[in-house]
């Protein structure tokens, strides 16, 4: 036991993912290639990245939802790369999700209340005792109790997403895997729903995988920040210094292309990137030309 | 402040907005009994079952007692529905044929569902092997012509109805397999199915539990439609008289009339009335439960909506002004690109009342500039873009205020609706837009190509090789390095930033004077959201165009507009200078809208006071 | 392209091949009396041997089976065990009498479904309103019966047509377009209303992608929008339809040329599986899949040259 005490909670040693191809004989294809992270009790790493960089199949694989081709995932120093589907059901107590999109990760015809009961119920916990642990969660995830017996469609996305928290919530587990769990909300539900993720790290120790492609929020949430870019992490470290002072191209083409809410101050920050880009361009011409 | 629900600017949901946690639920079942014709088919179908159940009590006669001496009599005391050409009574054989045929129609759809849910359930949730061979079986059985093979089955197997019906569900069996499996594979992806993964449920668990509850109705639905066919199939056997000559059927009955058609044409009517009842009692419960489904306040189709503070009078007024020329726009306003003035526009609900989308807004757009539109979802400010270019859905009406274009009214004060006839002329001529999304936007039959020299040859009048020849120079200039390649491409074959460089190409091909873009950057990376922004702010200063940016991003603000305005709940909150809006906001809803952008703010801070979700 | 329509002509033979296996052993299952049934119950032992040993009968399953799988890739279908004819000539004399029916019902089913279903979407209104009654209402009543209140009504209590069939070698076109006219209508009712409702759907969806506010965005006229791109993108789903709307009424017909007494396929194909007459019911079974299969693979090709995204894969 001591040995898990010191590792970290989750561990991904050159993970490999890959989905067979659809066509006869065709090259299989390669979603994520030699990625290494690790993330210690009550942390968060976030990921950041555009669309198709792999980010999303990177928490997937985590979950159990993506083929591993190569590598290793441990959780508390246990592999679970290829774990069985009873083994999920015992692992789920530690590890959870919250999706991106609030309106298709509910299933519209049950009621919150037996969308909150359902990992409970897994778990063969009484029907009573889970009646109140439902109670709590709605709580805790500041939501009125009377939504208990109403249908997701009757609330906001703000709302839903809410109740997907509460959901990862219910087991009180040890990470969180978010996939860009804000991204579809507006501006303000944004705000009231990551303070909603900092409050329950506080209270619970909870660690996330937080997968967004906004910088701004990574940079908010997270202890460290992964980049990924086409299946790869290209550069990991302190959040503070990846969302401000990056050493990789493409996370400096990212950090100056999210524009800033001042006029003037954006203006600085496109002739910055302007500047970049131009940079960028001449390095490839001469290494280019030198080979 | 409430976030509605909507998920599409343009379709918004009716009751929803504000109205978070009034909306009364209401199930299927209950809908289902709402509809007048629902209930129709029901009482049809129930009465008819009954009579089939109870033949043997309530027919006065065995089904093949024959009174030879009273062949083909008109009804009397006795045989309320006359007799047969054997003197067979015609309401006691209806009620025996009733039995057999709701049986029989029973027992086909009873097979086909045994074969084709699982097999639908297995072959949509793991695919593989077994959905590969499923699949060939069921392009084979599809390709069978039923009746053909039912008449080799019965060479085969002799004249039985009950062999008859069970192969005709095997035959039938592959359109529940379809239905099934593309309702489970539409499911099977979808995010709480993945949830209920990671909490660790078991396959079966999950299909009965989130999947099954997908499949059930539309198999309903399939079901009253199958049972009609197998009605008419096995009526259809029947009236061939290849089937069992001792059972009275309706099939048999229509053609013992057939042979008698000369004599006597309404032994014809009865079997011929009661199935075309029964069939029509299956199809319009089969419609009852699509539409009871379907959400069930849906906005009915009116033609003159009860508009609330729209009396009849000025509304006559509107229309008939509308085929003049409009009134004259108030003076000293002309100067103005686009005057939007005190507008409203609302969806009229089934109940009679009126969801306003937009309320009050006034605005106005000067040549060359640039106007924000800022809001979060349901504020309305797609709504606002989509009166000025006329595209707002039929259902919409201009309840209130006037727009005007270059000195002209598009909607004069009183109008209800935008006038296409007006705004056709300046649509894509003088007024283009540019989407959110960009692959939706394009239509995938057609090549790039195609979908910008149209409307050059179609609006400006010249000759296809010369809009080609525009083209090009326009796709070079939104920066697509091979024109040439993605002219002939089809938009499929392009990435979204590249579509989405077609569409400003398009939007910009005709030399507007206004642009109008909804959301232009919201779908794309962040990468490609900067270059993006970098070529509508060129494209806009070379071009002189006046533009209007509908977006939720102030960074997007702050990088293009001159002035923004600021909107909620339909309503406009606050409009300005650029920088004076940014910097010091007035308003409060502003205040809390800056207050929740991340840039600047202290890592793992709480951004809001209020842990609660706000209830309006 | 060439290797697409290979290919699916290939699964089409196999397709084939399955179902004539099928049939084959289907019609096995009855042959024990067909001897009987040829020669009558006064035929002796020996004859009914030497009755079985002339059409293979004598012979296992399997054996007889690859005899007439040899014998029809040699383009010999065999002789009706009861007349003697032989199938190739049965099925020659039928044919177009049936496929005429089928296929003027099927371009009709296609024009006016499209026709109305258009307009359905497009007006909605009263427009919609009629044709989703109209819906019903054929959709209630199955084809042959419709035929039969056809022939009641027009043809014997008014006598606008003829009531059966005035088709030989003799007679003028006029007397065949009149005779055909109402078993066609009767063959296509169903298929309209079915397919109009299709086409609506369609219609309505497509009219609400976002491409179109786009096109109409772009200056392009509300007809172009309707005729060249939500029509094109509808199409598929009325294909589709009509595809199995071509193969219920390869069986529909059958009853239909019963109740007008046309010489098509349908006797032939009633006859000869109430004998058990295998030559010709494998000829007749064999003749309506390969239909089914060319207009199956022609439906495919058709959503191929709308679809450019299809045709990529």
């Amino acid at each position: 036991m001591s040995t898990t005490e010191n590792a970290p909670l989750l561990q991904v040693d050159n993970l490999v993912v890959e989905y067979p191809s659809k066509r006869f004989r065709a090259k299989p294809f390669r979603a994520l290639t030699d990625i290494t992270i690790s993330i210690g009790r009550g942390e968060t790493l976030g990921l950041v990245g555009e669309s198709g960089s792999g980010k999303t199949t990177l928490g997937r694989a985590v979950l159990g939802l993506a083929p591993v081709t190569g590598g290793r995932i441990l959780f508390e120093g246990q592999d679970i790369s290829h774990a069985t589907r009873r083994q999920r059901r015992t692992l789920s107590r530690d590890l959870q999700v919250v999706f991106q999109d609030p309106y298709t990760s509910l299933n519209p015809a049950l009621e919150i209340g037996d969308i909150l009961a359902e990992p409970l119920g897994v778990q063969g916990m009484e029907q009573s005792k889970a009646k109140t642990r439902v109670k709590e969660l709605l709580d805790q995830v500041g939501l009125p109790s009377d939504a208990l017996h109403r249908l997701p469609r009757e609330f906001s996305g703000g709302q839903r997403q809410r109740v997907a928290i509460a959901r990862a919530l219910a087991l009180s587990p040890k990470l969180i895997v978010c996939d860009e769990p804000v991204s579809a909300l507006d501006l303000s539900t944004q705000a009231r729903v990551l303070d909603l993720f900092l409050q329950i790290q506080q209270d619970t120790g909870v660690s996330y995988l937080f997968v967004s492609h906004d910088l701004d929020v990574v940079r908010h949430i997270s202890h460290r920040v992964a980049v990924m870019y086409h299946g790869e992490i290209v550069e990991q470290g302190p959040a503070e210094l990846i969302t401000r002072d990056p050493e990789h191209p493409y996370t400096q083409r990212l950090l100056l292309a999210s524009p800033v809410p001042d006029p003037d101050r954006q203006e600085q920050r496109r002739a910055d990137r302007h500047r970049l880009l131009e940079i960028q361009r001449q390095q490839h011409e001469q290494a280019d030309a030198l080979a | 402040m409430t976030e509605s629900l909507e998920s599409s600017p343009l379709t918004p949901v009716p009751g929803t907005t504000g109205q978070t946690g009034t909306v009364v639920r209401s199930t299927v079942l209950k809908r289902l009994f709402k509809n007048p014709l629902g209930i129709l088919a029901i009482v049809i179908l129930l009465a008819i079952s009954l009579l089939a159940i109870f033949a043997d009590v309530l027919a006065p006669f065995e089904e093949n007692f024959a009174n030879i001496s009273k062949t083909l009599a008109a009804p009397d005391a006795v045989n309320i529905l006359g007799t047969d050409s054997s003197g067979r009574d015609v309401w006691s054989r209806l009620l025996f044929g009733a039995r057999l045929t709701l049986l029989s129609a029973l027992l086909c759809a009873a097979v086909a569902i045994a074969i084709g849910l699982p097999a639908g359930l297995i072959a949509g949730y793991y695919a593989g092997k077994f959905e590969a061979v499923s699949n060939w079986v069921v392009s084979i059985l599809m390709s069978l012509p039923g009746l053909i093979v039912l008449l080799t089955i019965r060479a085969a197997f002799g004249p039985s109805v009950w062999i008859a019906m069970i192969a005709f569900g095997v035959l039938i069996s592959p359109s529940y397999f379809r239905l099934t499996r593309s309702a489970v594979q539409s499911v099977r992806n979808e995010l709480y199915v993945d949830a209920a993964r990671v909490s660790g449920l078991s396959d079966p668990r999950i299909i009965t539990r989130h999947i099954f509850s997908v499949v059930r109705a539309p198999i309903i639905i399939q079901t009253a439609a199958i049972a009609g066919v197998a009605i008419a199939i096995q009526s259809g056997l029947e009236f061939l008289g290849l089937g069992d000559p001792a059972k009275a059927t309706w099939g048999v009955m229509l053609s013992e009339g057939f042979k008698n058609v000369y004599l006597t044409p309404t032994l014809l009517f009865w079997p011929a009335f009661a199935m075309a009842l029964t069939i029509g009692a299956l199809v319009l419960l089969g419609n009852a439960i699509r539409d009871a489904l379907e959400d069930g306040e849906k906005i009915k189709h009116r033609r003159k909506p009860a508009v609330k503070g729209t009396t009849t009078a000025p509304a006559a007024a509107a229309k008939r002004s509308a085929r003049k020329t409009p009134a004259a726009v108030d003076a000293g306003t002309e100067h103005h690109l686009v005057k939007v003035t005190n507008l409203g526009v609302g969806y009229p609900q089934a109940d009679g009342s009126l969801k306003k989308v937009v309320d009050d807004v006034s605005f106005h757009v000067d040549r060359g500039e640039i106007l924000g539109i800022v809001g979060e979802s349901g504020s309305g400010k797609s709504q606002t873009a989509f009166s000025i270019l006329g595209l707002l859905p039929d259902t919409a009406r201009i309840v209130a205020g006037s727009i005007q274009f270059d000195g002209n009214y598009t909607v004069a004060p009183g109008e209800e609706l935008v006038s296409q006839e007006r705004l056709s002329r300046l649509r894509g001529r003088r007024i283009s837009y540019i989407p959110q999304e960009p692959m939706s936007n394009l239509d995938p039959a057609f090549t790039i190509g195609y979908q910008l020299v149209t409307p050059m040859v179609r609006v400006l009048g010249i000759s296809k090789a010369e809009a080609t020849k525009r083209a090009m120079k326009l796709l070079s200039d939104v920066g697509i390095t091979y024109p040439d390649r993605t002219f002939k491409a089809y938009p499929h074959e392009v990435s979204g930033g590249m579509a989405q460089r077609v569409l400003i190409a398009g939007a910009i091909s005709c030399e507007p004077d206004l642009i109008i873009a909804d959301e232009p950057t919201t779908a794309l990376d962040v990468t490609v959201q900067a270059d993006v922004l970098d070529l509508i702010r060129d494209l806009q200063r070379s071009l002189g165009v006046g533009v209007i940016l509908v977006t939720h991003n102030f960074g997007v603000v702050a990088d293009l507009c001159d002035r923004v305005v600021v909107m909620q709940n339909g309503r406009l909150v606050e409009e300005g200078a650029v920088r004076d809006i940014l910097r010091q906001p007035k308003e409060l809803y502003t205040q809390t809208l800056l207050a929740s952008m991340l840039e600047g703010k202290t890592p793992m801070s709480m951004l809001v006071s209020s842990q609660k979700e706000p209830v309006s | 392209m060439i290797r697409f329509i290979l290919k699916r002509l290939g699964s089409g033979l196999v397709v084939l091949f399955a179902v004539s296996v099928l049939t084959f052993f289907l019609l096995y299952i009855s042959s024990g009396s067909i001897a009987r049934n040829i020669l009558g119950d006064q035929a002796t032992p020996e004859q009914l041997a030497v009755k079985e040993a002339e059409l293979g009968l004598d012979q296992p399953i399997v054996t007889r089976y690859f005899k007439w799988l040899t014998d029809a890739l040699g383009g010999n279908l065999g002789a009706s065990w009861f007349s003697s004819e032989p199938v190739a000539n049965a099925l020659a004399t039928r044919i177009p009498v049936t496929m005429t029916m089928v296929f003027s019902a099927m371009i009709l089913i296609a024009i006016v479904a499209t026709l109305i279903g258009v307009a359905a979407a497009v007006k909605r209104g009263w427009v919609d309103r009629v044709v989703q009654i109209g819906a019903i209402i054929g959709d209630s009543i199955p084809g042959f019966v419709i035929g039969i209140i056809l022939v009641t009504v027009l043809a014997i209590q008014l006598g606008l047509f003829p009531a059966t069939s005035t088709i030989s070698p003799g007679e003028p076109p006029s007397a065949w377009v009149l005779s055909l006219t109402l078993p066609v209508i009767a063959l296509l009712i169903n298929g309209v209303t079915g397919g109009a409702q299709q086409i609506r759907s369609a219609v309505i969806k497509q009219l609400e992608r976002d491409y179109v506010r786009t096109l109409r965005s772009r200056g392009i006229s509300e007809r172009e929008v309707l005729f060249k791109h939500v029509l094109r993108s509808s199409a598929p789903a009325g294909l589709t339809v009509l595809s199995l709307q071509l193969i219920g009424m390869l069986g529909g017909v059958v009853i239909i040329e019963q109740i007008f007494a046309l010489p098509g396929m349908g006797p032939l194909a009633v006859a000869a599986t109430s004998q058990s007459d295998q030559p010709v019911v494998m000829g007749v079974v064999m003749y309506t899949v390969a239909v089914v299969i060319l207009v199956n693979l022609v439906v495919d090709l058709l959503n191929g040259w709308l679809n450019p995204k299809v045709r990529a894969s």
